[in-house]
Parts: C-alpha cells; structure tokens; sequence
C-alpha cells in the first residue's frame, strides 16, 4: 500500500518535473496510478468484503515508535473507489478540458500528488501519519485552488482555504495527541478497538472535531469553499465536492461509532450538519453562477453526511456511507456538466444562459439524471441515500424526529435547487438566439460514466452496492447487523417523507420569487467571508500592538530589560536557595589587591566621564586589569584571549565612536538618570553576589578533572582548553562560530544600511 | 590622508611578526597556550596595526579574498572538519592524531582538529574584517558618495 502511495507521489512529482514536454499527455499519464489503486483494489477486494483487512508498516521513526501503518478495511476500500474512481474521470475529463500548456500538465501533476495523500489519508492506521497526509492534502488544495497565480482571486481564495483547513488542521493535530497519550496508542485500529476514556478524551474530541468541520466546511467555517471555486473546474469536482472535503467526513465516521456518546459529540455534530445543511441549501437557490450554486449545495450535503455519519448509529453510518458514495457520483458529474457549460458558453451565469441546442443531448441527460440523483428520485443512488437516512432516524423517538424534521427540510431544499440547476441546462435556445458550440463525445464521456453509475447503482443497489456498504458498516461499527439494500421498500414512513420532501420542493420551486425576496430581505448582512476578513484583520491589529508593546525601538529600555532578566532569574533563584556560604577571603595576595583598585577605580571613572573616547579607555583599562588578574591566578590562555579581545574590542568601539557625538548625551530628565542608576546598580550587585556565590559552590563531582585526565590519551592535546574547544566540545564551538558569522553579516548589514538612509535623508 | 613613513615601515616589521606569532598559536595551541580563536585574534591585531597605518584601502590590499570569503570559509572549512569522519564511519568531530620526528622542528604530534581549528581561526579573522568592512571607512567619505 505504501507502494500506491509512492506511486502516486513518483508520478506527481514526474509530471511537474516534465511539465513542458508532456503537454495533454500529462492527464493520461496522471490517471495511471489511480488506475492503478482501482487494479489494487481488485486485487484484494473479495478479501476486504468479507470482513478481512490488508494491513502492511515500514519503520519510520523507530525511537518516536512512528511507523508507516496503513490498512485496507471495507470503509477504506469505498472511500478508496471513490478517489481513484473519480480521479480516473476527472483526468479523462481534463485530456478535453485544458489546452496543452505547460501549466495545465502542472495542474494534472499536481491532482496525482493530491490524490495520493488523499489514499493515503483513507490508508493510514496512525494518527500521526493520517495527520500528515490530511495536511498534504490542504497544500496540495492550496496549489491547486491558485494555479493560476497571476489571479488575484485565485491566490485569495487559495490562502483562505489554507488558513481555514490548516489552522483547523493544526488544532486537530492536538486533539489527536491527546487521544493518542489517553489510549497509550497512536494506532486507530487499536484505539477503536479499545477506546479510551478518561476526561481528556472529551478535550481531544473537541479538538478533532475542529478539524473536521473546518475540511469539511461546516458552518462556521464554510466560506472558504465557495472561494475555493476561483480553481478550474475539474479541481473543484474533484478537490471541493467528491474527495478532500470527504476528509472530515471520513474522520467522523471512523471516530463516531467508538465516541458518539463522549460529551456532546453527537448533538454537537448533528446540530452543525444540520445548520450547514440548512443554511447551505438556502445560499445555494440565491446563486446565479451554476458553479457556486452547485458548491453551495456541496455545503450543504456535507452537512447532511456530517449528520449521518457523526451519530455513530449503525443505521445512519450505513446511510453515510450510501450518501458519501451517491453524493461523490451526482456532484462530480454535475461539476463535470458546469465544466462543459463554461467551456463551450462562455460564462456559468445562468441568467446569462439562453439554452442549448443540437448536440447536447447527451450533457442534458446528464444533467437530468445527476440532478434526480441530488433531488433523491428513484430509482436513483440518491434515493436509496436518502431513504436510508430518514429510515435511520424513524425509531429513534424525540430527537429522531427532530433530526428527520432538518433532514426533510435541507432536502426540500436540495429538491428546489436541483430543479433550479436543471432549468438551466434543459431548455433548448431561442430561435434566433446564436447556437452554442456542442462539446465534443470524449469531453462528455466521463460525465456520462458517472450518471450511468448513478442509474446503475440504483437499479443493481443490492448485487452492485450493497456488498460494499455492508463491509464499511461492519467496520465502522462492529456491533451492527448485515446491511440489506433495496430500491423499493413498500410503502412506509421513508417514503411518506420523501414524498413531503418532494412536495416542499415543489412549493419552493412555484413560489420561487416571493421566496426569494424573502430571503433577500432576511439574509443576514454578515457572511463567513466577513467573519474570515475580520479575523485577519483582528489578528493583524493585535500583533501591531503586541510589536509596539514589545518592541519600542528604545535601546535604553532593550538594555534595561535584557540586563535586569538575566540579573534577577538567578539573582532570585540564588535568594530562594539560600546558598550564601559566607565571604571569601578579602585576598591572597598584595597583587591582587593592586589590580582589584585599579580595575574598580577604572570602572568608576569609565561611568562617571562625560566624553565617550575616555569611557573607551577606562573600559579598557579595567579590560586589560582583568587581562593582569588572569596571569597572577595562573591562566595564561585566559589571559591571552583577554589581551586580545580587549585590544580589537577598543579598535571596534574607536570605528564606532568616529562617528557619534564626543560627549554623551546630557539633556534628560533626572528621573531618567537616576533609572539608569538604579538598574546598574542592581546589575552590579546580582552579577557581584553571583559570582561570590557561584564560586563558593562545592559540587560533588566536578568536571574538570576527567577533562583533564582524558585530555592527552583521548585527544593527544596537552592544553586542556584548547581541547575541549576543538574536540570535547566541538559542537559547541562549531554552533559559536555560526553566530559568530551572523553577527559579521549582521554588522555589515546594518551599518550599510545605516549608511544607505543617512545618504538618503542628506538626499532629500 | 598623509602618511608616516616611520609608521608604514614599523607596521609592515609588527604585522609579519604578529602574523607568524599567530600561526604558531594555532599549531601550538593543541599543546601549548593558544588555539585557533586566539590566533585568529592575533592575526586581527596585526590587521589592526595595518589599519592604523593606512587606512581601509590598505587593509583591503592585503589579501584578494573578501573578508565574507575568509568568513564562511572558515565556516565551511569547519563543519567540513566535523563531517569528515562521519564518512569514516565515525561519531561526528571524532579526532584522530598522528606522530613522528620531522628535521628541524623535531618530534611532531599532528591532529586532525586542527582543521577544525583553522576554520575558528579563519572566522574570526573574518569576523573583524567584516567589522571593518562595515565601520572602517572614513566618515567624512562616505557623505559624498
């Protein structure tokens, strides 16, 4: 399994690498992988059906007990159909969509690697690793929604999306840490089979739950999707309706059935899908570009599957996934269709669309079935989906009944914008309206697949799906019974609601224009975009404020912070130990007194001078003291590095000084004098007591003296220091000396740029 | 600017003489007080003394390598020193020594972080020479051009 995903990301990668010599090659030469996955699916697809799973791993950080776990169970074979299978359409599609450019075979590369972590996602057994691919598969989206970067649309649509799906991505990833400590396992077959419980569980759900909602864009968090509609046509039916968006709903269906009755997880997940349905349903009949309409009601059937699938009842797990397979065929082929529209009209404004004659007949049955199909008209997949859904919430008294309230709603919606597509596409044009291009038969083909399974799918509903949904049911939920599908079940309580379903469609439908200027009038006047808008703006506000607090550009105050931290931590510390052991020995000899009077005279003069060359001095006069200190105590390599650092030091701060006042600055309040006062003194006498203290410390075991002893065998080096700078310590060293590259850069960058704006401002 | 003779000729005598010192400090300086960063810091005195005497053009004459050359060569020469044995098949910055008796300079003991060392020793030249780079221009020059 892991060699499909590699395939995928080998030939993803060769496409995008070769982009300019492919040309229209490049959608044929992507649809080999997913051609591939389907063979793979053949393969072990008996096996899978009868309730067995294909699992393989590859060690990839062994010491974080990170592995490349990947399963093939029955849930992850119909999600895998349903990628590779679209995949195939889309590519077949796209041979007659773009035009042979470098940058269309870039799209194509592009889909392959998208696709890729999309298998991988539905294969991965570990969180971690089902974590990464689900990122992937929002880079690979934010590529693709801006692929045309010269757009500025495109690159904001594609950022939303990102930073919607990624931050949602990102709080998702705690959620999954938490599950993965609570259970003692980053293994989702594992934690499935053994749930854990325990407070946190609840957190980390909440946390998961973000993520999903935020892929597969729920409300709050839905506005990034209709943005994501700037990406040409065969992304967003591939990406935006049957596959990525699918993530989130894939994630609640494993996750539900084990934690349904964790917190508030279910009423939480059936309150959002509801209100997404809903709410989605109705944005979609206030469209006039088909495309947005259709995304729209992607929306909105996401939130029907969010509902299905996150109440973890076998029955409504198995309408999920009869939904998530009907939904992935009706939409892709009616994105398909808006696809041809665009291409051979011109425009998807369908107040701007006058019909279409001879030669779309093919487009128009097309049309005609995926939309049933959407409406839920037998003896369509959509129907059998959505009697399966309400016969899912028919037994389970106050709150079924409330949940099947929503259901008939949002999908009398769905009835109203079905038509409402429809009436788009049928009408044949005026008869002096210009006749609009026919596409061509291989440019329809993929789109008349997928309608066709739509009709096979729900005439054949037990030999064709019914094994398949049968094993991801018994997946997801063990503890369910065997599926039996039918397309007709007698006339009973499903039925009823379709009927009412199809009656408040209708009524939509003839009362259209009263409705719509209803909506008008009531549509709130604050949409997710602004929601999104003002959260940027929010955030960018804050972080100029923070900046302003945190950064005032005084470097008096950065001294005064920087000095008083690195004083008071250990200062405070040293206190709390109480680790005084008493005052050395005033000194050992003469000499040494010499030195400490003039170095402590030398540092007295340096503060109290008002010309800064003679502070230059006096610092180093108090440098080269010492410089003295270190030869008496018998250091002479300290010594030595001492002399020479202190005799650049005062060449450096001469290069400076050139070009400063040659008095400092005295005109400042008194009060800012005696600030500087009183932060220097408190420096002095922290890094006073702290060196008293630090050498009056008897460790235990220092050490030096294995330092010592293993210098001249280890390392053949007689001079300890040097040793353990070069060899002991080497990586230390090797880490000192990037910085100091960095600061050598950093000076000369900064004083160029000092030089580059005083130059400026003597310009102007 | 006008120049001393009596300086040129005591800065040329100063900068050999610091220069030799220098490199003796970073073969010494496995052994011996010394090393690769206090050489280094030598050698940027003896370039000091040639700025003192005549100015950034001269510092700039002494060597055709630019002074970020000198600074991320010896980077790279270091961190080449600590991957080297790596290839071996050793842990990273592992040492290794050999010995012999030379003519002249007599018994030779010869590590192999002493490339490592060169490399401390080249960055801290350049880490002064850039600082020079970056400040050693004349003010009054630079607010002409």
């Amino acid at each position: 399994m892991i060699w499909l995903v590699a395939l995928h990301a080998l030939v993803g990668l060769g496409i995008l690498a070769a982009a300019r010599y492919l040309g229209r090659w490049a959608f044929a030469l992507g649809a080999v992988p997913m051609l591939a996955a389907l063979g793979f699916v053949g393969r072990h697809g008996a096996d899978v059906l009868d309730g067995g799973a294909v699992t393989e791993t590859s060690a990839w950080v062994g010491r974080l007990d990170l592995a490349f776990d990947m399963r093939l169970d029955g849930f992850g074979l119909l999600m895998l159909l349903i990628i590779s299978g679209i995949g195939v359409a889309v590519m077949a599609y796209g041979t007659s969509y773009f035009s042979a450019s470098a940058a269309n075979a870039r799209i194509a590369g592009l889909l392959v690697l998208f696709s890729g972590s999309m298998v991988g996602l539905v294969l991965a057994d570990n969180l971690l690793v089902l974590y990464m691919f689900w990122e992937l598969t929002s880079i690979t989206s934010w590529l693709l929604i801006g692929s045309d970067s010269t757009d500025a649309r495109a690159r904001a649509g594609a950022l939303h999306a990102l930073m919607v799906t990624g931050a949602g991505g990102l709080v998702m990833l705690g959620g999954l840490v938490v599950l993965g400590q609570e259970a003692g396992t980053y293994s989702l077959s594992a934690i499935l089979a053994d749930p854990p419980t325990g407070g946190a569980v609840g957190v980390g759900l909440a946390l998961v739950v973000v993520g999903i909602i935020t892929k597969s864009a729920q409300y709050p968090f839905h506005s990034w999707l209709p943005g994501a509609m700037v990406a040409p046509t065969p992304v967003s039916a591939y990406l935006h309706s049957a596959t990525m968006v699918k993530a989130g709903i894939y994630l609640a269906a494993r996750l539900a059935p084990a934690f349904a009755l964790v917190g508030g997880w279910r009423p939480a997940l059936i309150v959002i899908g509801l209100v997404t349905m809903i709410a989605g349903g109705l944005r979609a009949l206030r469209q006039h570009d088909l495309k947005l309409l259709l995304a729209m009601g992607t929306i909105s059937q996401l939130g029907f599957l969010l509902v299905l699938v996150g109440t973890g009842e076998p029955e409504a797990t198995t309408a999920g996934c009869l939904l998530l397979l009907a939904h992935a065929l009706f939409k892709a082929a009616l994105f398909l269709v808006v696809g041809i529209v665009d291409h051979e009209a011109g425009t998807r404004d369908l107040r701007e669309l006058a019909g279409f004659g001879p030669g779309w007949g093919p487009v128009k049955v097309v049309t005609v079935v995926a939309a049933a199909s959407m409406a839920g008209l037998p003896p369509l997949l959509g129907f059998v989906a959505k009697e399966s859904a309400y016969e899912a919430f028919v037994h389970e008294g106050a709150w079924g009944a409330a949940v099947i309230a929503g259901l008939v709603a949002g999908s009398a919606l769905t009835v109203a914008y079905s038509v409402r597509f429809a009436a788009t596409v049928l009408p044949s044009p005026p008869g002096d309206a210009p006749a609009v291009h026919a596409p061509g038969r291989w440019f329809v083909a993929p789109a008349v697949a997928l309608a066709g399974l739509t009709v096979l799918g729900g005439l054949f509903v037990s030999t064709l799906i019914e094994p398949v949904v049968d094993a991801a049911t018994l997946v997801l939920d063990p503890s369910a019974d065997h599926v039996h599908l039918a397309l007709w079940h007698g006339f009973n309580v499903p039925l009823v609601l379709s009927l009412v379903t199809y009656g408040l469609g209708i009524l939509l439908v003839v009362g259209r224009e009263p409705f719509a200027r209803a909506q008008a009038a009531l549509a709130p006047s604050f949409s997710g975009d602004d929601g999104f808008a003002a959260t940027l703006r929010g955030l960018s506000i804050a972080a100029a404020r923070t900046t302003r607090v945190v950064q005032s550009g005084s470097l008096p105050v950065y001294a005064a912070v920087i000095l008083l931290t690195a004083v008071l931590v250990p200062g405070a510390a040293l206190i709390l130990n109480g680790s005084w052991s008493g005052w050395p020995r005033f000194a050992e000899t003469p000499l040494q007194a010499l030195l400490a009077a003039i170095i402590i005279s030398a540092a007295v003069a340096a503060s109290v001078v008002k010309r800064r060359f003679a502070a230059v001095v006096l610092l180093g006069a108090v440098g080269y003291g010492m410089g003295l200190v270190f030869v008496v105590q018998g250091a002479p390599d300290l010594a030595l590095t001492q002399f020479a650092v202190e005799t650049l030091s005062i060449v450096v701060f001469m290069l400076v000084l050139r070009r400063l006042p040659a008095r400092f600055e005295q005109r400042r309040p008194a009060i800012a004098t005696w600030l500087r006062v009183l932060v220097a003194s408190t420096v002095a006498v922290g890094v006073f007591f702290f060196a008293l203290i630090s050498a009056g410390v008897q460790l235990p075991r220092t050490v030096s003296p294995g330092l010592i002893e293993r210098s001249l065998p280890d390392a053949g080096g007689g001079n300890v220091v040097n040793v353990v700078l070069v060899d002991f310590r080497g990586l230390d060293t090797l880490g000192e000396i990037s910085v100091l590259v960095v600061a050598g850069v950093g000076a000369v960058a900064l004083a160029r740029a000092g030089r580059a704006r005083s130059t400026e401002e003597a310009g102007e | 600017m006008t120049r001393s003779p009596i300086m040129d000729t005591i800065a040329d005598l100063v900068f050999h003489s610091a220069i030799v010192l220098s490199l003796y400090f970073l073969f010494a300086g496995h052994n011996q007080p010394g090393g690769g960063f206090v050489g280094g810091l030598v050698a940027a005195a003896a370039v000091v003394v040639y700025y003192v005497a005549g100015g950034m053009d001269e510092v700039r004459d002494l060597s055709r390598f630019r002074p970020w050359t000198i600074l991320g060569g010896g980077l790279v020469l270091a961190s080449l020193a600590a991957l080297v044995p790596l290839v071996a098949g050793d842990a990273l910055l592992q040492s290794d020594y050999v010995e012999g008796d030379l003519p002249v300079l007599g018994h030779v003991k010869l590590t192999s972080t002493l490339l490592f060392d060169s490399g401390v020793y080249a960055v801290v030249v350049g880490l002064v020479l850039m600082v020079f780079e970056g400040l050693g221009d004349e003010p009054e020059a630079e607010d002409h051009t």
